[in-house]
């Protein structure tokens, strides 16, 4: 089937670490370390092995140097291209466009954060928008805010609809023992709750929480080495109309249009054939923009369409499967978390909240404000 | 012909901006190849890559396009107004609306700009809020608009 690049290349290996409050001081990089031993581990390799490095953070201004320095590693192919949270995401195809290059054999991607318990809010290197700053908006919730008073202006969805997507979140979390937040939470609850920017609250936004994650990809050629289940890249784009949020077109439409269609291109699938989603939630309107632009509903369908359960454990739709980082965690960046989730479902490892059957599974990344979106289609062996 | 040297010369798009604001002219660059306004000030055009920029007045017309509260503790200040204003000229622009309750701005409302100047640190920075559009009024705040 179709694309030179579909599945050449599999995920061998995840783990994340620190995921909440990292224990004992632990810093960036030692919660990316803790994570990649975990990875690693499971692919039955070690750092030595390690030829191929991707990596971004929301400390390190060379990100990719410091890891490689911690890590005590000289790559021959290292990549630290910056698109916010969506890197991640971004990363599995510059890994499978370098490992299928012959210019490296083990390719590690991988993130850590000690945000929680180190600044205790968001830590980011982003810069200010000089034509924002007069009128100071709360970086990024305002940017998200104002797209999502757009769709309500449009579209009619509901305050109720959002806190849909928080409260399916938060089902999901209660099945994963590593989500940080377990509470039971309702609609009435996230409507209550302090107001932000309107019209989101507290609980429209990620939790701030610290946590790492790390993934080991490899040739496809050598997945018979390996003792986990491999899981294959079958497609993955990027794409981005804008970095600030005036400069968006159309605040109701993202970029994934494109990122979306181009990933399914390549995988050779559509929408209907995916089993299981992991969208970037860094605020409750993005899993509702996302699965409208990447074609799980007409445009504006959106806000119906995460209503009455459909994306919660039990739905028809399983979104975000750990808890997302509406509930799971949020470390700054998270778009490492939704591909090991999708690995893990895929893998069939994914204990009380596994989804019966799941052969293809969809991790969509975002950056920014809603700036940079990522698309990935991931597959078992059975879909090669 | 211009050496490279002198084309560079001279003020940058964002002072060029504060310049013409600090006269109390609000204007934004209009692409003489594609007749695009444009919002923020740079060196090319955005939609079709030339390079041939012209300052004109614009009306100061828009509609808020989008808008949130922010809810700034009252001690601090209180909440006030983020807007997104798409300008009657095309471009849309992050600004407040005044004069109206925060959380009573509606998208959709006309609105018309005004030239405000702040003192900061580094001296006076002049910028563009919105006022509600009065029904009837031809909303210009600056009279004289069109090519500039
Ligand atoms: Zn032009």
């Amino acid at each position: 089937m179709g694309h030179s690049l579909r599945g050449t290349a599999a995920i061998v290996g995840v783990g994340h670490a620190g995921m909440g409050e990292a224990a004992g001081g632990r810093n960036a990089l030692d919660i990316l370390g803790d994570s990649a031993r975990v990875a690693l581990a499971e692919a039955g390799l070690t750092i030595r092995d390690v030829d191929g490095l991707f990596t971004g953070s929301s400390f390190h201004f060379m990100p990719t140097l410091s890891t490689a320095e911690y890590l005590g590693i000289q790559p021959s192919y290292f990549d630290g291209s910056m698109i916010g949270g969506a890197s991640f995401v971004n990363y599995l195809s510059s890994a499978a466009l370098a490992l299928e290059a012959g210019l490296c054999n083990v390719a590690l991607i991988c993130y850590g954060s000690n945000q929680r318990t180190s600044v205790g809010g968001l830590a980011t290197m982003s810069e200010q928008q000089p034509y924002e700053v007069p009128y100071a908006p709360r970086y990024p919730i305002s940017s998200y805010a104002l797209a999502t008073a757009r769709h309500m202006y449009e579209y009619g969805t509901t305050r109720e609809q959002l806190a849909e997507v928080a409260v399916a979140a938060r089902r999901w979390a209660q099945l994963n023992p590593d989500a940080f937040e377990q509470a039971d939470t309702s609609v009435e609850e996230v409507l209550a709750s302090r107001m932000i920017s309107d019209p989101l609250t507290v609980r429209d936004c990620c939790l701030v929480t610290d946590g790492g994650g790390a993934i080991v990809m490899v040739r496809a050629e050598r997945v018979d080495d390996f003792e986990k289940p491999p899981i294959y890249l079958l497609g993955g784009s990027s794409a981005t109309r804008h970095r600030q949020i005036t400069s968006m077109p159309d605040l109701t439409e993202t970029a994934a249009v494109e990122s979306g269609q181009r990933a399914y291109e390549i995988a050779g699938v559509g929408p209907k054939d995916v089993d299981v989603l992991g969208l970037y939630d860094a605020f409750t309107i993005n899993p509702i923009l996302f699965l409208e632009d990447l074609g799980f509903c007409a445009k504006g369908e959106g806000g119906a369409f995460v209503a009455e359960g459909r994306i919660a454990p039990g739905g028809e739709l399983p979104v975000n499967t750990n808890g997302g980082g509406l509930s799971c965690c949020h470390p700054g960046m998270y778009g490492i978390f939704p591909v090991i989730e999708v690995v893990r479902q895929l893998r069939g490892e994914a204990g009380e909240r596994q989804v019966n059957g799941a052969d293809i599974g969809l991790a969509h990344g975002n950056g920014g404000v809603l700036s940079a979106q990522v698309t990935a289609i991931l597959g078992t062996a059975a879909t090669l | 012909m211009q050496s490279a040297v002198d084309t560079f010369q001279g003020d940058g798009p964002d002072r060029e901006f504060q310049n013409y604001l600090g006269r109390g002219e609000f204007r934004l660059q209009q692409c003489q190849a594609c007749n695009e306004t444009i919002f923020y000030p740079r060196v090319l055009c955005p939609h079709c890559g030339g390079f041939d920029l012209q300052w004109r007045l614009v009306s100061g017309e828009g509609v808020v396009y989008s808008t949130t509260v922010v809810r700034r503790r009252e001690e601090k200040g209180g909440p006030y107004n983020v807007a997104i204003i798409e300008l009657a000229e095309g471009p849309r622009m992050m600004s407040r609306v005044e004069g109206i309750a925060a959380d009573k701005v509606n998208i959709g409302s006309a609105v018309k700009a005004r030239i405000a100047t702040e003192s900061q640190p580094q001296g006076e920075r002049h910028i563009v809020l919105f006022d509600l559009a009065e029904a009837g009024s031809s909303g210009v705040a600056n009279a004289g608009g069109g090519a500039g």
